[in-house]
């Protein structure tokens, strides 16, 4: 270009040096518990919870990640193909799963054993995904928790359309799409936006900003924060502390109340850390700090939730003794029904393809099984 | 009763195929928790912590530091009841086999791919390291043939190696549908010594029976494989397995230990405490031979493979009514024989871990099919790897077969406890004279140790005598039955 960037009224601002707003949270970030546990006041946000659901929040928090490290060791056992672990982020899923009503619907990634949890999805459904005997896992409408999503970002157009289902349907429900800061560079995940917004859907996009998009960080992934894209498209977004179980059960009620009031959508950046690998087959010491890890080890979001229950004395020793017992109960369960599970049948993987079938697939069937059968030994085989 | 659980190294991965001992978190005699971290494992993709699957008490660490492990092959032995009666047995059985080294072929998941990666399901496979490969301290290849037999048949090591100087080659991949490859595996046939007949130069299933077929008549092993006790034979020495000789002496050093050790003593303390005497016998088989082409068609025997070895067990089962004192144990510190009036008989099976002898309880109670069946599942039990100690305890005498690995027949010792092991050799179309004249005739030898301590000449040479005339003729189980 001849000329200088300064020059006339063509010019633009100069591209900002990296911004360290994008990984590094300033006052927009919503908090109402510190990670000391001091309860904090937001001017927009709050929520008011009974002592035992405050404790319950917590129990939710401890077995969630009971769950996740007992599956995270049965893949290192070689009980299960892989594994996607949520350490750190059970917050994040445990705030906004606590925040849907009944008839809400959650599309999921392949992480979101938190929010299967507060769902009802047993985590042996999860298990049976990963351990490579179930093709499904689970039936999404008995959840409304649709079927976990391999492919990065595709769940937010899938949930864009049931939510203008929904619209359409005049139902009073909302709608959660789930995903990652790397899935917020896919193309799906901005013509989900772009719909929901022109379409007024009642939608939030909940964003685990975990910074890490497998091994890329979150500074080559954006130039701005990622709540503030939302503006661009036409509707708010919001910054929340993602280890704040409290914070993102407030700001997760509020975007869904916004959906069913007809508002339209709101994209969550619930702002934590993945503290494991992006799954068992990745080696994050490979490219990323110890000290970074060791820093967030302090924002932990169920040493700040234990530590809120102790200082306003709503649980006591007793109480966390109780939960820990729970949660070895619950990994033993785990762990011996994972160790338990029936193989499938090989030709159960035509049966959930169409819900009213197809002569392909029956086709199919049928050569799946005539082959299947060249595997019995014929009668010259067996006497050769 | 101690109870010995072995951990396989597992894939860790998606489709790894090895993985690198970094560190040992734990020792023999430590006490585990489950999920404790016992081992830091490099793989090709990440380096990490493997929890146990066990709770108890650490018998056993397989691999030192800097050893490089398939997957699939043991990497520590736990033992659950450490508190429970009874001392730990020593011979520990391994749950899990090394994966045979030349198992999968390029192309296959698992298998080598273009570019020195490993084939897997999705994306990339982690390199193959082949060439960095480490010397393994127990090497599982060359060592593990019954009693003092020679190593398996030439033909099957030459296969091997050629298929494995192909893959570094460089050469494609053998096109075969799997059930074929199955069959071809189960048979012992190497589908590269074969020229496909199908659609683009395929390997049909008519290829391999063929294949088969011709194997039998040209008279090395009429009793294949898969008709005698398959077990997987031993991996034939291949490239990757080959000693690691020193250059400078030209020599390898072997450390003596695990499942080797054991074996060895077992089987100095047999040959040096029991006096040993073999006698040999030969018989013409045919009319046996007819007779199981006979049974093969009844229902009784639908689905089991029905093999000369049922019926020489079955033979010696009727012999032992008529010569009780063969089915005895020499107890020195009593001072007494043990004469048992019932019968585990035990089949010697050379595994790729080593000599296992699996016995089946009760075996005189059995009818015929219920023995076929009881030699099928002995067979899978040790072919994958999974006899138990309780199946190698307490047998009473045992069989040896080595006829499936061509051979006519040996000198075994005696399986420690036991008084006779009868040695099984291979079924051969032979000229015989029969009724008078020289006819092609299937011949079999047979030879019998025996502890001459308290079985003297005639009681044996009795003994194999009977087997013989059961063999040569299935009418006599009617009579002696």
């Amino acid at each position: 270009m001849p000329e200088s960037a300064s020059a006339g009224p063509l010019s633009f601002p100069p591209s900002p040096a990296v911004p360290s707003s994008v990984s590094t949270p300033g006052p927009e970030l919503v908090q109402l518990l510190t990670p000391e546990g001091e309860r904090v006041t937001h001017p927009d946000y709050d929520v008011h919870l009974g002592d035992g659901e405050y404790r319950d929040l917590y129990r939710d928090l401890v077995l969630v990640r009971r769950i996740d490290v007992e599956a995270t060791a049965l893949q290192r056992q070689g009980e299960l193909g892989i594994w996607a672990s949520l350490l750190g982020q059970e917050a994040a899923q445990v705030g906004s799963g606590r925040a849907l009503q009944p008839g809400d619907f959650a599309f999921p990634t392949y992480r979101e054993h938190g929010v299967a949890w507060c769902r009802g999805v047993d985590p042996l459904k999860l298990l049976g995904l990963f351990r490579g005997v179930s093709n499904g896992g689970w039936d999404p409408h008995e959840h409304n928790f649709n079927l976990y999503t391999i492919i990065i970002g595709s769940q937010t157009l899938h949930a864009t359309g049931y939510a203008m289902g929904v619209q359409r349907d005049g139902a009073e429900d909302a709608v959660v799409a789930y995903f990652g800061d790397g899935a917020s560079s896919q193309g799906d995940v901005n013509e989900a936006f772009i719909w929901a917004s022109v379409f007024n859907a009642p939608v939030v996009f909940f964003c685990q900003n975990n910074q890490w998009a497998i091994s890329e960080p979150l500074e080559r992934q954006t130039r701005i924060p990622l709540y503030l894209r939302a503006s661009g498209f036409g509707f708010p977004g919001v910054r929340v502390d993602g280890n704040d179980v409290l914070a993102v059960l407030a700001v997760t009620r509020a975007a869904l109340r916004r959906a069913r009031e007809g508002s339209g959508p709101t994209l969550i950046e619930a702002f934590t850390y993945r503290m494991g690998a992006h799954t068992t087959s990745d080696d994050p010491t490979r490219y990323r700090l110890q000290s970074d890890l060791e820093a967030w080890k302090l924002k932990d979001p169920l040493e700040r939730m234990k530590a809120f229950l102790y200082k306003q004395q709503l649980a006591d020793a007793a109480f966390f003794a109780e939960v820990e017992q729970a949660a070895d109960e619950l990994a033993a369960r785990v762990r011996h029904g994972c160790l338990t599970m029936a193989d499938p049948e090989p030709l159960a993987i035509f049966d959930a393809v169409y819900a009213e079938g197809s002569s392909l697939i029956d086709e199919e069937r049928e050569q799946l099984a005539a082959y299947l059968a060249a595997f019995e030994p014929t009668a010259e085989g067996r006497s050769s | 009763m101690a109870n010995l659980r072995h951990f396989a190294l597992p894939d860790l991965g998606e489709g790894l195929t090895e993985g690198e001992i970094l560190k040992w978190l734990v020792a023999p005699g430590d006490t585990v928790r489950l999920n404790q971290p016992i081992v830091e494992v490099e793989t090709a993709k990440a380096a990490v912590e493997v929890p146990s699957p066990y709770a108890g008490v650490v018998t056993t660490l397989h691999h030192g530091v800097g050893e490089t492990v398939d997957v699939g092959a043991p990497i520590i032995t736990v033992d659950t009841e450490p508190d429970g009666a009874g001392a730990a047995p020593g011979v520990a059985v391994l749950e899990h086999d090394a994966p045979e080294e030349t198992a999968v072929e390029p192309g296959l998941i698992g298998g080598p791919a273009p570019g020195g990666r490993t084939s897997v399901l999705v994306g990339y496979g982690p390199k193959s390291v082949t060439a960095k490969r480490r010397p393994r301290r127990a090497p599982s290849g060359v060592e593990n043939v019954a009693a003092e037999l020679p190593p398996p048949p030439a033909r099957v090591s030459a296969a091997a190696v050629g298929e494995r100087a192909a893959m570094v080659a460089g050469q494609v991949a053998v096109l075969a549908k799997p059930p074929v490859r199955k069959l071809a595996r189960d048979a012992g046939v190497d589908l590269r010594s074969l020229v496909g007949s199908g659609p683009g130069g395929t390997i049909t299933r008519a290829d391999v029976t063929a294949a088969i077929g011709a194997t039998a008549t040209v008279g090395t092993v009429t009793a294949s494989p898969t008709d005698a006790l398959a077990y997987a034979p031993s991996p034939a020495p291949t490239v990757e397995m080959l000693p690691q000789v020193d250059p400078a002496t030209r020599e390898q050093r072997i450390p003596i230990k695990g499942v080797r050790k054991v074996m060895a003593q077992a089987m100095v303390g047999s040959a040096f405490s029991a006096p040993h005497v073999t006698i040999w016998a030969t018989t013409d088989m045919t009319p046996t031979m007819e007779f199981l082409e006979h049974l093969k068609g009844r229902p009784e025997f639908a689905g089991v493979r029905v093999s000369p070895l049922l019926m020489a067990a079955r033979a010696l089962l009727v012999a032992l009514r008529r010569h009780p004192m063969v089915n005895s144990s020499w107890d020195d510190d009593a001072q007494e024989i043990v004469v048992k009036d019932y019968v585990n008989l035990g089949i010697a099976a050379a595994t790729p871990r080593g000599l296992v002898v699996p016995n089946i309880k009760d075996a005189g109670r059995l009818a015929l099919p219920g023995l076929a069946t009881a030699l099928n599942a002995l067979a899978d039990t040790a072919r994958a790897g999974r006899t138990s100690t309780e199946d190698m305890s307490r047998g009473t005498i045992t069989i040896t077969n080595v006829g499936f690995l061509g051979m006519d027949t040996g000198t075994p010792i005696l399986n420690p406890g036991e008084s006779a092991i009868l040695c099984f050799g291979v079924v051969r179309p032979t000229p015989w004279v029969h009724q008078g004249s020289i006819t092609v005739r299937q011949i079999t030898q047979l030879a019998l140790s025996f502890d001459h301590r308290h079985i003297d000449g005639q009681l044996g040479a009795g003994f194999l005598a009977d087997i013989a005339t059961l063999l040569a003729d299935p009418a006599q189980f009617a009579v002696w039955g």
